[in-house]
């Protein structure tokens, strides 16, 4: 709004809400602690795209979004804390969290509900969340951790020669010794008891610089595969312990989390024929990112440097927020092109459907895969692929894998069915 | 003037011997309690509730306790973070094994069960003393984390070893909204309070302070230290696992280990050490300044209009803070319960200074 003259209007401008027409999304990010090196491009891909939206197409059917930053340095009570004070801001409060932290997400599943704000944990969070009669207010959009698990379980399987060849075979996950790098587990020994691989646990204290001793025992045991469950200056560890001990890079499978280029460019020449799973894209440029160089970046007002646009974590930013535009975009269909509250964008995620048409015109052709939400599938989509670091770059070295929802889904059910005993849940869809 | 005491006469040992002799302190302590029970409940939003108060009255509690052990009887003692953690666990275990158990009532058992791993880890105090005990008692932390992330029966066999508190409910009155779970940790800190200043000021405290200033002395006039060492850590152990409690049911409500990772024995180290060590005012003092200043300092360059990035921010908010705990030990090694008792006497005197 434009106030002209300013002494007399200033009584104007002071009560007329500026923001009237404005939604407001809460950024938890951390951009300082011992995981700021991969925190710092998730949150530069996300601001980024809501800048885009906002500069390339004056928000979202129009309306404005406004957005503010909170550091948490992935500390839960840090976390808790900025939900607490950005919940209650903008003109109809918080849209949606993104608490990026698996702790944070515990911690925010039980005020949710309370305060009717989904989160989205896109990559994360709990697994048996995917259920959404249990969870009506997460979303694990994109894949969980069990979804990860049994992913990269497939591809090894394939590598072998079939699923029937994982007899015998041993199977080492060096996992964050956290919620975040044991939620796998329960799959790996369920995918052990079908196959009958042997599955070794080797836990890594936070933050993780210290790993002699796992990889000492990694080099005993001399498993087939490695998989690997760290964050941050984990990864890069691990990696360069495995160029230590001898033990093949290309028999090392990082989570999605442990496949970007912070993880590897550290272990410099020694990470070369490392693998990921890669979280449906990898470092790769799509139209969007034309759009946000020409919008954003040249205009001087991107995130962070140039040459960083287009990194794996920089584009899982992007696509987060990509999918909280969308929900509030799919949400404004029902309840109208206005700014919304956390409940009607709640259903804005639960009925989030973008097909490739829809991808295409966003510019994330090739890095995003259709996602369809449903009450009953908090996930939508279950694809990955997987990556490979060839000393300068990632390249895909499979195809698109699907999770194996005959294995998951009974067990997102019966671990969901576990917590709604536990909290006096009923089962049930929320109606709109 | 205002701190004077002439005409205060005590004719029974009553008042002579009571908490607050001074009627400005009992004037000032009923200030604070009507702002804490009434004034603030009234004014505070909700965020101010959630994410300043409550943590700060739990921390409060947790500092409480620490400052016994380590103010007042010289134990130093780096193994809060786990005591509290023993607190959260014993009282989720109470309350899933128990459904009908009473959740204050669990609290309580928890705090028994962190009294009872306190008094085992207190058991070097009575070899070794000031650093070495504590590194002694920094492996009673990392063995506290160790098991609670491996022996899944803790967490009742959740997969990823993050466990959520079952509601607060009391005489069918569930602590749900923030004001009643402000209220429900206020008094429990109240209460918590008094006994420690009761306890500090009474027989047992008398010999705690006793052993700290020297132990050798304490034990040629008839303290007995096995004794004294051992309440202490049992006494404090109990305090820091009812805060530990509190925390994990009533301020976070889900939680994993690193929430009670060595940062926060550090963090209420660092509260009694700026508020000062055997001073119970010390201990509210420590935990208001080490829980609201970062916080203060995150937002600041907002509220003034300053737009700087959310790094530079955090990073500013880490040098400050830095420097403010150096700045405060150097110009007051007491603490802040020593500013407020220099405070008292000038005002003792004021406006006539000598």
């Amino acid at each position: 709004m434009t106030c002209t003259a300013l002494a007399l209007a200033s009584a104007v401008c002071a009560t007329a809400p500026a923001t009237a027409n404005e939604q407001f999304i809460p950024v938890l990010v951390y951009r300082s602690g011992p995981y700021a090196p991969n925190g710092i491009h998730w949150a530069n891909g996300f601001v980024d795209y809501l800048n885009l939206i906002n500069d390339r197409d004056g928000g979202i059917n129009g309306v404005k979004i406004a957005y503010e930053e909170c550091e948490t340095g992935y500390a839960t009570d840090r976390g808790v804390e900025c939900y607490e004070r950005l919940k209650g801001k903008g003109v109809t409060g918080a849209a949606v969290f993104n608490p990026l932290s698996t702790g944070i997400t515990y911690a925010l599943t039980e005020k949710a509900p309370v305060d009717k704000i989904p989160i989205i944990t896109m990559g994360y969070g709990r697994s048996e969340s995917a259920d959404g009669r249990v969870f009506p207010w997460n979303f694990p959009l994109l894949g969980t951790y069990w979804t990860a698990a049994d992913i990269l379980i497939q591809h090894l399987a394939k590598l072998s020669g079939g699923a029937e060849h994982l007899r015998g075979k041993k199977i080492t996950l060096v996992y964050h010794d956290s919620p975040y790098g044991k939620e796998p587990i329960p799959l790996l020994q369920e995918r052990a008891r079908r196959h009958g691989y042997t599955l070794i646990t080797i836990p890594v204290t936070h933050p993780g610089v210290e790993q002699k001793a796992a990889w000492l025992q990694v080099r005993q045991q001399q498993p087939d595969y490695v998989l690997l469950w760290g964050w941050g200056v984990m990864n890069s560890t691990a990696i360069k312990e495995a160029a230590a001990v001898n033990f093949p890079r290309e028999k090392m499978f990082g989570v999605w989390w442990a496949g970007a280029e912070p993880d590897v460019l550290p272990a410099g020449a020694g990470a070369k024929g490392y693998n990921a799973i890669a979280l449906q894209h990898s470092a790769e440029k799509a139209a969007v990112h034309q759009d946000i160089l020409k919008h954003i970046h040249d205009k001087g007002k991107g995130a962070g440097k140039k040459e960083d646009v287009g990194n794996v974590l920089y584009n899982r930013g992007l696509i987060n927020a990509l999918l909280v535009v969308e929900s509030i975009r799919t949400a404004q269909g029902k309840y109208g092109k206005k700014p919304l509250r956390g409940e009607e964008v709640r259903w804005g995620i639960e009925n989030l459907n973008l097909d490739q048409a829809r991808i295409k015109q966003a510019g994330f052709y090739s890095i995003l895969q259709p996602i369809k939400v449903s009450c009953n599938d908090h996930e939508g989509v279950r694809h990955a692929r997987i990556h490979q670091w060839d000393g300068a770059k990632w390249n895909f070295v499979s195809g698109w894998m699907e999770g194996d929802n005959g294995i998951l889904r009974p067990m997102v059910e019966s671990a969901a069915a576990k917590y709604a005993k536990e909290k006096n849940i009923t089962p049930g869809c929320l109606k709109s | 003037m205002l701190y004077r005491e002439a005409g205060q006469f005590k004719t029974t040992y009553a008042a002579d011997q009571a908490v607050f002799p001074i009627a400005q302190d009992r004037w000032f302590i009923a200030i604070w309690i009507i702002l804490g029970f009434v004034v603030v409940p009234v004014f505070a939003n909700e965020y101010f509730l959630r994410a300043i108060l409550i943590p700060f009255v739990i921390m409060a509690l947790a500092a409480l306790g620490l400052n016994l052990l380590v103010g007042y009887c010289g134990q130093l003692s780096l193994g809060t973070g786990g005591f509290m953690a023993v607190g959260a666990y014993a009282a989720y275990n109470f309350c899933l094994r128990i459904p009908e158990l009473n959740p204050i009532l669990a609290f309580l058992l928890a705090g028994g069960c962190a009294t009872l791993v306190g008094i085992l880890f207190g058991i070097p105090s009575l070899r070794i003393k000031g650093f070495y005990l504590a590194v002694a008692t920094l492996a009673s932390q990392f063995f506290l984390e160790w098991l609670f992330n491996r022996v899944q029966w803790f967490t009742n066999y959740t997969p990823s070893g993050s466990i959520s508190a079952p509601p607060v409910t009391l005489f069918s009155l569930s602590f749900e909204t923030p004001t009643r779970k402000y209220f429900l940790c206020l008094v429990i800190l109240v209460i918590f309070a008094v006994v420690a200043k009761n306890l500090v000021r009474g027989r047992t405290g008398r010999a705690w302070m006793a052993t700290r200033d020297m132990d050798v002395a304490a034990e040629i006039i008839g303290i007995r230290p096995m004794y004294a060492k051992l309440s202490a850590f049992a006494v404090s152990s109990f305090f820091v696992g009812v805060a530990g409690a509190l925390w994990a049911f009533v301020h976070l409500g889900s939680w994993e280990p690193a929430a009670f990772d060595i940062n926060r024995s550090f963090s209420i180290l660092f509260m009694i050490i700026i508020g000062g060590l055997g001073s119970i005012a010390g201990a509210f003092l420590g935990a208001a300044f080490i829980t609201t200043l970062p916080l203060i300092l995150n937002q600041a360059p907002q509220w003034f209009g300053f737009t700087l990035s959310t790094a530079m921010i955090s990073h500013l908010e880490f040098m400050i803070f830095g420097a403010l705990i150096l700045f405060f030990l150097i110009v007051e090694p007491l603490g802040l319960a020593r500013l407020w008792r220099i405070g008292k006497e000038k005002l003792r005197l004021w406006p006539f200074p000598h």
